[in-house]
């Protein structure tokens, strides 16, 4: 759904990456626009969790470009941290940080990074967190929390440092069915003020209702891409065809 | 038993001390190796793990008497005859470095394990929100690893403390070294060393109580430990 003139936020030229002798990625080449939200999907080791945190350095690359907001990740000189500033990571197992408690979680980067005061962070924080309806546990260790409720502080921390880009690894792989929806419920509402959005997912529902495009990727490629209706509806790939017909039939 | 501690009591309370400044100066140091080396382990590069690794194998294999001779003789020697520099090392400072070398390589390890011990997704948390690596460290790793590594350095401790009765060897005046003197003025072996094992573990009981309150006080607030 690339319209004209729409500014190109990620531009993937390609991206190979390897772990020692395991070619992970070979060769990805995609461009994400302002706004939109792709979801990408695949059956396991088909690279596309990899292929995510290429996007915001967490992996090193291989070789080819990732070029985000006109900065070259591949580009050892430049400042990765500040870039990453502004692509916010949902993790798969939200990652929050055990030692703190809520606010602490959503505060430290903006006040550690001087993004903003102590008190400017704490509004943000109280902001973010009634954002994803959890204002009240503004005061609880992460170890109180259920899994979709630590998934949405995890969101609410990204949110934190104001993102123009949000990265999901996987966000409701971990969790107990009843607490996926909770988690996409916050999700949709951030696609709908206009994030710009990279979903790993396995949940076709959301991709269906959500995505702009989808993705779906296999062997460290993308085999094939479209919008939902196209991938999800009516594939074209064998491979596509195959990996949906399994996922659907349970 | 009360007249060897109505006369030789203030001898082996001084002596005690001088146990006392040596394990702390040991730990000292040795806690500060180990921060450095603990920390050169598991930073991604190679030429730092190799550093530590080296470090820590070295003063692993080597008996902790061997090391104290070897610093104390060995290495003046060699500055003597070898080097022609004269360098003299008091017992106290060859008793430090030796107790810090080795208080160090294991600490090291301890800190290394505790570091590793913490899901890396924590770091990679961090750094997703722009982190530096050090900060991260800093701010997010290693809290939760003190945590974790607290029974193991207080274990440590405990050994170093008692690993300052070998440095009786190099002639530093501490408990055993003076201890020894005292029976071979009085013959009362068994009265003299049983007082001094209950001044150890006088001194080590309250470490642990002391270690104990410290633990209680990280872990408030909650569930687990």
């Amino acid at each position: 759904m690339a319209e004209e003139g729409r500014n190109i936020k990620i531009h993937v030229d390609n991206l190979h990456k390897s772990f020692k002798t395991n070619e992970v990625l070979k060769g990805v080449s995609t461009d994400i626009y302002e706004g939109e939200v792709v979801v990408v999907i695949g059956p396991s080791g088909s690279g596309k969790s990899t292929f995510l945190r290429c996007l915001n350095g967490l992996e090193e690359i291989t070789s080819g470009n990732v070029i985000v907001d006109g900065v070259n990740i591949a580009d050892k000189k430049i400042n990765i941290n500040k870039l990453r500033e502004n692509v916010g990571m949902v993790f798969q197992h939200f990652n929050l940080f055990a030692n703190m408690n809520v606010l602490r979680n959503l505060t430290l980067a903006p006040v550690d990074l001087k993004k903003a005061t102590k008190e400017e962070a704490q509004k943000t924080a109280l902001e973010m967190l009634a954002r994803v309806g959890l204002s009240e546990k503004v005061n609880e260790l992460p170890e109180n929390l259920s899994g979709g409720q630590k998934q949405r502080v995890a969101i609410a921390r990204a949110l934190c440092m104001k993102p123009d880009i949000m990265l999901f690894d996987e966000p409701t792989s971990a969790l107990d069915p009843e607490m996926i929806g909770e988690v996409l419920q916050v999700m949709k509402q951030l696609a709908a003020d206009g994030m710009t959005m990279v979903v790993v997912t396995h949940e076709m529902g959301f991709a269906m209702e959500v995505a702009d495009r989808v993705l779906f990727m296999d062997s460290g490629i993308i085999m094939e891409e479209g919008t939902p209706e196209e991938v999800l509806r009516n594939p074209q790939n064998p491979r596509t065809q195959d990996f949906l017909s399994k996922v659907l039939e349970i | 038993m009360a007249q060897i501690i109505s006369q030789y009591g203030m001898i082996l309370l001084r002596a005690m001390g001088q146990t006392l400044l040596l394990a702390l100066f040991g730990l000292l140091f040795g806690c500060i190796l180990g921060i450095i080396f603990g920390l050169l382990s598991v930073v991604k590069n190679k030429v730092c793990n190799a550093i530590a690794l080296v470090y820590v194998n070295v003063i692993r294999g080597v008996p902790m008497i061997v090391l104290a001779f070897f610093i104390y003789i060995g290495v003046p020697y060699a500055f003597k005859n070898y080097l022609h520099m004269p360098l003299v090392f008091s017992a106290l400072t060859a008793g430090t470095i030796c107790l810090a070398l080795n208080c160090g390589a294991y600490m090291a390890e301890i800190i290394r394990a505790g570091i590793q011990s913490i899901d890396v997704g924590q770091m990679e948390a961090a750094r997703s929100l722009g982190l530096p690596y050090w900060r991260g460290m800093f701010r997010v790793v290693l809290p939760q690893a003190i945590r974790n590594m607290i029974p193991s350095i207080v274990n440590q401790f405990i050994i170093t403390l008692k690993d300052t009765s070998i440095l009786s060897v190099i002639g530093f005046p501490e408990l055993v070294n003076k201890a020894k003197n005292v029976v071979a003025i009085t013959f009362k072996s068994f009265e003299v060393y049983f007082i001094i094992g209950l001044m150890y573990l006088i001194i080590i009981l309250i470490l642990q109580q002391v270690a104990k309150i410290l633990e209680r006080r990280l872990n408030r607030g909650r569930r687990r430990a």
